[in-house]
This record gives C-alpha cells, sequence and structure tokens, in this order.
C-alpha cells in the first residue's frame, strides 16, 4: 500500500476537517493532490502533530481534527498517546502512517521495523479505538468510519516506505501557518 | 507544604485577566496549587502532559483556534521543550506564555534541582527569549500582563521565571 493512494482516496473527506501533518514526504504527498486552506503541514518539531492536533480538539470542540502521523513522529512523543487518551476528544482522528522507516533522512529502519507496535501501543495507553489496516480499501473505510462517528480514534495504515523525490515546495511554513488560522478564523465567524 | 497559597493564586488570577482558557501543566512542588486551581475551575481547561514539548503543540493548536493559552512547567521541563520552542513557536511565530518555576537558584536545597538553575538564564538568552522574574507580589499582575501583550504582539514564546521569593514560604 502507498501512502500516496491513501491520501488520494481520502482527499475529498479532509475537506471539511482540520488537517495537521508531520514533515517531509508526507506533506509533500498531500500537496501534490491540491494544498488547502485546511491544511496544516509542521515542518519540524517531530512528534508534536498529535500535540497540536489535540490543542486544536480541546479548543474547538464541534470541528473535526484529522491528525497525518509517521512511526518516526510517534516513536519521538510516545507520551502524547498517553495524554490524547487522558482527554479523549471526540473530535480527533489520529492517523499513522507506518511505513517502518525514517524515509526523509535516507530510510533508515525504526523500531516497527524490528516489531513495535504502534497500535498496541496506542491501545495500551487508553485510546478507545484502535486499527491497523493494510489495504487503501480497509484504509479508506476505516477513515470514513472515523470520521462520521464520535470518539478518539488511532489508525495505524502499514504503508511501503517510498515518497516523492523532494520535499520542499513552493508554500513558505509561514504563509501556511498565518492562512490555516484564518481559515479558522472564518469558520468561526460563519457559525456565529 | 510552604508554597504561598496567595502568590499562587495571585498568578493565576493575572492569567485569567489576560483570557487565557487553556492552561498545560507537568506538576512540581512549586506549582501544585496553580493546578490545583486550575483544575477545580471550570472555565480552564487544564491538560496534564507526560511531557513539557507536548505543551508547544497544544498552545500552537489552542493559537490556531484562537484559545488563549500558558504554558506551566519546572525550569527543567523548559529544557525538556526546547526543540519545541525551536522547531515550532520559533520557526512558525506561535505565542508561547510559559511560566517557569526557577528551581536551583539560591537558597535550593534539593541536590537535584541544582544543575538546571545554572543554565536556565543563558539559554533563554541563547534563544533570544524574553523574560522577567516573579519575585514579588505587588507586581505579578502587571508583569504576567505585560508578557501576555508582547507574547501576542511579537508572536513569539516569552518566559516568567517563578522565584523563590515568591513561591516559597518559610
Amino acid at each position: 500500500m502507498l501512502r500516496l493512494d491513501c491520501l488520494r482516496a481520502i482527499y475529498s473527506d479532509l475537506e471539511k476537517c482540520l488537517v495537521v501533518t508531520i514533515m517531509g514526504a508526507l506533506p509533500a504527498e498531500l500537496q501534490s493532490l491540491g494544498h488547502r486552506p485546511n491544511f496544516f503541514y509542521l515542518q519540524h518539531a517531530m512528534g508534536l502533530a498529535s500535540s497540536t492536533g489535540l490543542g486544536l480538539a480541546l479548543a474547538l470542540p464541534h470541528q473535526r481534527v484529522v491528525v497525518l502521523d509517521g512511526d518516526g513522529s510517534l516513536l519521538m512523543n510516545l507520551g502524547a498517546l498517553t495524554t490524547l487518551a487522558r482527554y479523549k476528544p471526540k473530535n480527533l482522528l489520529h492517523l499513522v502512517f507506518d511505513n517502518e522507516s525514517l524515509l526523509s533522512v535516507g530510510g533508515f529502519p525504526t523500531a516497527t521495523s524490528t516489531g513495535a507496535d504502534l497500535e498496541g501501543l496506542a491501545r495500551a495507553a487508553g485510546i478507545p479505538e484502535t486499527s491497523t489496516v493494510r489495504t487503501v480499501e480497509e484504509f479508506t473505510k476505516a477513515v470514513r468510519h472515523a470520521i462520521s462517528s464520535d470518539g478518539l480514534e488511532t489508525i495505524v495504515a502499514k504503508v511501503e516506505a517510498s515518497g516523492p523525490k523532494a520535499f520542499v515546495t513552493d508554500l513558505s511554513l509561514l504563509e501556511n501557518r498565518f492562512q490555516f488560522r484564518r481559515h479558522i478564523q472564518s469558520l468561526a465567524a460563519k457559525t456565529k | 507544604m510552604p508554597v504561598s497559597l496567595q502568590n499562587s493564586q495571585l498568578i493565576y488570577h493575572a492569567l485569567k485577566s489576560c483570557g487565557i482558557q487553556l492552561l498545560s501543566a507537568l506538576p512540581e512542588t512549586w506549582l501544585v496549587h496553580l493546578i490545583h486551581t486550575a483544575e477545580h475551575d471550570p472555565q480552564m481547561t487544564l491538560v496534564r502532559l507526560a511531557k513539557e514539548e507536548e505543551g508547544v503543540g497544544l498552545s500552537a493548536g489552542a493559537h490556531f483556534a484562537g484559545v488563549k493559552s500558558a504554558m506551566l512547567m519546572q525550569n527543567h521541563g523548559f529544557l525538556a521543550a526546547i526543540n519545541g520552542i525551536v522547531s515550532f513557536a520559533h520557526l512558525y511565530k506561535i505565542p508561547l506564555l510559559m511560566l517557569i518555576s526557577y528551581r536551583g537558584t539560591f537558597g535550593e536545597r534539593d541536590p537535584w534541582q541544582t544543575q538546571g538553575g545554572n543554565v536556565t538564564e543563558p539559554l533563554l538568552r541563547a534563544m533570544n527569549i524574553p523574560y522577567a522574574f516573579l519575585d514579588a507580589p505587588a507586581s505579578v499582575e502587571k508583569r504576567i500582563r505585560d508578557a501576555h501583550t508582547l507574547a501576542e504582539s511579537s508572536l513569539q514564546p516569552v518566559a516568567l521565571l517563578l522565584t523563590r521569593d515568591l513561591m516559597w514560604e518559610e
């Protein structure tokens, strides 16, 4: 299963969500499908995409938030799973693309390549709904179900260790950040 | 426990009057009253962290959502949060109001706290983080308000160091 195919399969489902991604190959692939003002790419601070999603989800309880995480990033901040599980925001979906590799820095294997089980860790941390998916069909079904139902969920998608050749896009980090915040403000204005 | 309840409440009320609605925290002795007060305040979202660096992500998410937040941590927690501060808050211009208990300075009896005290201010200066002290009840409210104002206008992290003189009574 390719991460790009997964992203393509759920791209239209992300339209109404606030999306936070990790750095590297994943945001480059998502932008190759088309940037949207509701996408924020955290192009560093590995591990903090999930914490950012938690901040958004707690501050905006009526807004669906999707975090697009990776094995390397999540392994840097495993404690965040326990914090997510502690507050269980019903509007947060935590998607982890596990390619068993630090692909963006040369493909060095992570601990999931030697058996560390991210779904098991999420479940043991207290995340109420967890699953591992291995095909695009399973992935799409699981994500659509999660987005349309209430409850914190972690979905681990096992994907191949492949990605685009280049990661830098023409969207500047600050442009993305200010656009994202302004987009959220415009949503708030609409609901008033 | 000789942590000043009165001065902790002074700090808490100053945060509230700045409009802070979300507080991330990792407990330490000097922060107990602040955390307990937040816990019993239905208007405050208290997020108990596993590690202080998570608080940078939480505050960023809250900022994007238009919610004002603050971070409560010990100076060793500040050390643990440095990468997040640099590679998120600085990189993306995120305002952070960091209240840091300044352990390991004059009067410190716990040997394990002493190294953190030596490096806290040099690190804040090296990271270009504006900081001031909370060291007397009379100036707490204004200093918190001023720190918050600067964080919001400059879109950067600012630090307030909670000192022994303010927090400890014996």
